[in-house]
């Protein structure tokens, strides 16, 4: 198959601003895009840059943008990402480039850094052999151990992108493996520190890391099960915390005013920033003006849908489960 | 720049070492990729440790027995016997650092067979336990960062050893081209093997011997460097590796005619024959005309195992095959042959990771080696599965404590900058100033393409003669070749013709070992002389650079202390 292929070219030294250049190139039977990259790389542009050493999906280093999202090279079937007999490829986002496909990655590692990334195991305790772990518990680590560093979700991720303090999907999902790791006692200061901003709450699920994941690590997964072991330690203090406990109280009616089955959407807001949290409820004022002027605003006293016993009933199961 | 230790290569092998150093010295480490790329990670099955968690009566002995018989007797017993009885420590120590194991029903560390393996000794993490040990050393550099300095993305071109002592190394830094020397006084090599000279291999891009050629360059021996192994399942046409832990849980190798066909090589154990068997076994059946369809491949068909058991214990190479041949192994049996995977030979080291100045024992002064880069040697002939994880955590440690013992007796040496660095200057600037015609890219390919042909899994005179020729003249070709990108700033161009350039020089190394040895023993297969040879050739061979370019073969006993040479059968 004849193929366009659309590549980002940028120079840090030279160039003020990247360009896209075309290769044609026929693609041999089974090549992976790293294959083919790497054939336009040494039989048609030396010059092109890009990063690559493990080729079976293992190191993490060929990550990059292929048609507008991140994968990694050696894993893409070439035919697979072939649009209209082009394939575009660009540099992982939310980096800065320093030639063609190979980012300055130091950011993400400094983001890594900040959770403490190490196993900190009760000292005093003295093991003979291997501590011991059930299976069970090894498979609550499983998932986020897979992760190979490959920076994918860290490129794709919309919070990074308007937020370069957010600590980022791969870090949250590292932050994952050592809290809920049995042999790991820190977990109070561990789940102090992700509760912070630009920490769990921070994430807005749009779930494109996990979208873009290669492995099994699908950090929004483990984002949520920090969410949910931070909620069980009683981590409900702050903006995003409460925003789950106002849906939680709103929709099966806790307080007067919420209920009915509904989304409040009047008791959301000040439930996530405080009742009595008057600059940040001023902030958001003008957002309800607009609402109210477009027509948008939610009737004061929700009313109650039908099958409404249904929603408590399964409230009901949630709760039952949960214990 | 100045430090304590430098340590090149930031795999299993040399984080290890770094492990025993940080807080007592200042220690550096020096790696072309990031840490967590390095090809430790690669390695899937597991490692291996009597801690006869599985089957309670093993025990390091049995495990040395398995080693040096799967060496076909040219492993050191000396150097096996002290690798097997550090073996359980080594793994319980990465358990208390975090490794994530994978669990049996008694909580302890779950451990599955191999091949070679009397016992199921092979402790795994699923089937990405490199990746699991790598990660967790890596988790421990960035705890101990204050006390380790991290040369990312440098590239070694050279090692400076004058008059028996090594000073330092000379290093480029990929993104801004710049080349510095690293003052040492003591330098530590964990720089992986050489697999990358083959055109089926199991390696990552970055496994170009370069620490190998550089200790070679500098006019030190190298050790046993025509045993490669090549790997019995490789992915069709990839090399890509399936995990021998895939015939550990009960995989079968198949060829064209629908028959077990191991069955006629090693009744008692099957597919678990060690590697170098079942590789010739694979490649008689193709050779013979009953690969798949006749053609240059045979089948492992894991179908039998069950969906539920390959989903929980081989669920890495499952997505391989999916994404490399597009065969998900639940379904259909996988497309495989042999792969270059492992360098059994390398740099000759003391049991005390001691680089080796000759065949007498002569020990260069601040220099030392552990892991695939080194020959100490624990693998002999043909390396047992799951021993080289075990080998690189094991005599990486051993590496770095060694280093503690020495450095009150090492200093930092003086060194003539401008001639270490004219010399490395000169080699890249002549790759930059060739006018040339030829294409690196097509070197490199006929370089690979004539070692898998012509130094492979069956090897013979005329074949090995014509790699040797074919060698020397693709070395001509390299001087004159060209390179589009002469930028400073990360060019991988430069690196990876430097790369070619140090796979041109140890290929003529492989060959020529070959060549001169008259027998077939482990990895080493010669059809023109199919026995073992005790009498003769029950010896290292050593390798080195005369000052006029050409190379002198020494050989040197082989460690004998528990177990005599018996026939190898299984």
């Amino acid at each position: 198959m004849a193929v366009k292929f659309v590549i980002q070219r940028f120079d840090s030294e030279k160039d003020s601003a990247p360009r896209m250049e075309e290769f044609n190139l026929e693609i041999p039977k089974g090549a992976t895009l790293l294959d083919c990259i790497n054939l336009i790389k040494w039989e048609q542009d030396g010059t092109l840059t890009l990063r690559m050493s493990c080729r079976s999906a293992i190191c993490g280093s060929c990550a990059m943008r292929v048609n507008g999202h991140a994968r990694l090279a050696c894993k893409t079937q070439a035919v697979d990402v072939v649009t209209d007999n082009k394939v575009v490829i660009a540099p992982l986002g939310n980096f800065p480039v320093i030639k063609d496909l190979v980012v300055d990655l130091e950011p993400f590692w400094a983001s890594l850094e900040r959770i403490d990334p190490w196993l900190k195991p009760n000292e005093s305790v003295k093991w003979e052999r291997e501590r011991l772990q059930t299976h069970d518990d090894e498979k609550l680590i499983d998932d986020a151990s897979t992760c190979i560093l490959c920076a994918s979700c860290y490129s794709d991720c919309n919070v990074m992108e308007v937020d370069k303090n957010y600590m980022g999907p791969a870090t949250l999902a590292k932050a994952q493996r050592f809290v809920f790791d049995t042999r790991d006692v820190k977990t109070k200061e561990r789940l102090d520190q992700l509760n912070e901003l630009t920490g769990i709450w921070d994430c807005t699920h749009c779930a494109e890391c996990s979208t873009r994941c290669p492995t099994d690590t699908k950090p929004l997964a483990r984002i949520t099960e920090l969410k949910a072991r931070s909620m069980e330690h009683g981590y409900s203090n702050s903006a995003g915390s409460r925003h789950v406990l106002a849906f939680r109280e709103s929709i099966p009616g806790k307080y007067p005013g919420t209920g009915g089955g509904l989304i409040n959407e009047n008791y959301i807001p000040p439930r996530s920033l405080g009742f009595f949290n008057i600059p940040a409820l001023i902030g958001i004022l003008p957002v309800g003006i607009r609402m109210m002027i477009r027509g948008k605003m939610p009737p004061l006293l929700p009313h109650t849908i039908e099958k409404f016993d249904e929603i408590k009933r399964m409230f009901g199961r949630f709760k039952e489960y949960l214990k | 720049m100045k430090h304590d230790v430098v340590i090149i290569g930031s795999g299993l092998a040399g984080l290890s070492a770094a492990m025993e150093l940080v807080g007592n010295l200042d220690v550096a480490i020096v790696t072309k990729v990031y840490p967590s790329r390095s090809h430790s990670g690669a390695a899937q099955g597991g490692v291996a440790a009597a801690v006869a968690n599985h089957e309670k009566d093993d025990t390091p002995d049995l495990h040395m027995y398995d080693t040096v018989k799967g060496s076909d007797f040219l492993a050191d017993q000396d150097a096996v016997e002290y690798m097997v009885n550090a073996a359980p420590d080594t793994i319980i120590k990465m358990e208390k650092l975090g490794c994530v194991f994978s669990r049996d029903g008694e909580q302890k560390i779950a451990q599955r067979a191999f091949g070679g393996h009397s016992r199921k000794r092979s402790c795994y993490a699923a089937d990405r336990t490199g990746h699991a040990l790598l990660h967790v050393l890596f988790e421990q550099s960035m705890k101990h960062k204050k006390n380790l300095t991290l040369y990312n993305e440098y590239y070694l071109l050279s090692l400076i050893y004058k008059d028996g002592v090594a000073k330092g190394v000379v290093v480029m830094d990929s993104k801004t081209g710049k080349i510095d020397i690293i003052y040492a006084k003591a330098v530590m090599f964990g720089t992986g093997g050489y697999g990358r000279a083959y055109n089926i291999t199991s390696n990552a891009f970055s496994c170009t011997g370069d620490g190998i050629v550089a200790a070679y360059r500098a006019g030190l021996p190298l050790e046993d460097m025509e045993f490669v192994q090549f790997h019995p399942t490789g992915l069709y046409q990839q090399g890509i590796l399936v995990s021998e832990a895939a015939r550990g849980d009960g995989g079968y190798l198949i060829n064209g005619k629908g028959e077990r066909f191991m069955e006629k090589y090693a009744p008692s154990v099957m597919e678990l024959a060690p590697r170098d068997i079942v590789s010739r076994a694979e490649q008689t059946e193709i050779n013979e005309g009953r690969g798949i369809d006749g053609k240059d491949y045979v089948y492992i068909d894991l179908r039998h195992l069950g969906k539920e058991k390959i989903l929980e214990r081989l669920p890495q190479i499952r997505q391989l095959g999916i994404d490399f041949v597009g065969v998900d192994c639940i379904d259909n049996p996988v497309p495989i042959q042999p792969t270059a995977h492992y360098s059994m030979g390398g740099i000759p080291t003391t049991l005390d990771c001691r680089v080796l100045a000759d065949v007498d024992g002569t020990i260069v002064k601040g220099f030392y080696a552990g892991g695939e880069c080194a020959c100490v040697s624990v693998h002999g002939a043909n390396r047992l599965g799951t021993n080289s994880l075990l080998e690189a955590c094991v005599f990486g440690e051993k590496a770095g404590r060694t280093i503690l013992e020495d450095i009150a007796s090492l200093s930092h040496e003086d060194i003539n900058e401008e001639d270490e660095k004219s010399v490395v200057k000169k080699r890249i600037d002549n790759i930059f100033a060739s006018p040339g015609t030829e294409s690196t890219n097509a070197i490199r390919n006929e370089l690979k393409i004539n070692m898998t042909n012509n130094c492979g899994v069956y090897r013979e005179k005329s074949k090995l003669e014509t790699a040797l020729s074919t060698v020397k003249e693709l070395q001509e070709k390299f001087k004159n070749s060209k390179i589009a990108d002469k930028s400073k700033l990360f060019n991988t161009e430069l690196q990876e013709a430097l790369e070619l350039q140090n796979m041109l020089e140890f290929s003529e190394l492989i060959v020529k070992g070959a060549l001169e040895r008259t027998e077939s023993r482990g990895g080493h297969s010669r059809t023109d002389y199919p026995k073992r040879d005790d009498d003769n050739w029950l010896k290292h061979t050593f390798v080195s650079k005369q000052p006029d370019g050409s190379i002198e073969l020494k050989y040197k006993p082989v460690t004998i202390t528990k177990h005599q040479p018996v026939e190898r059968k299984y």
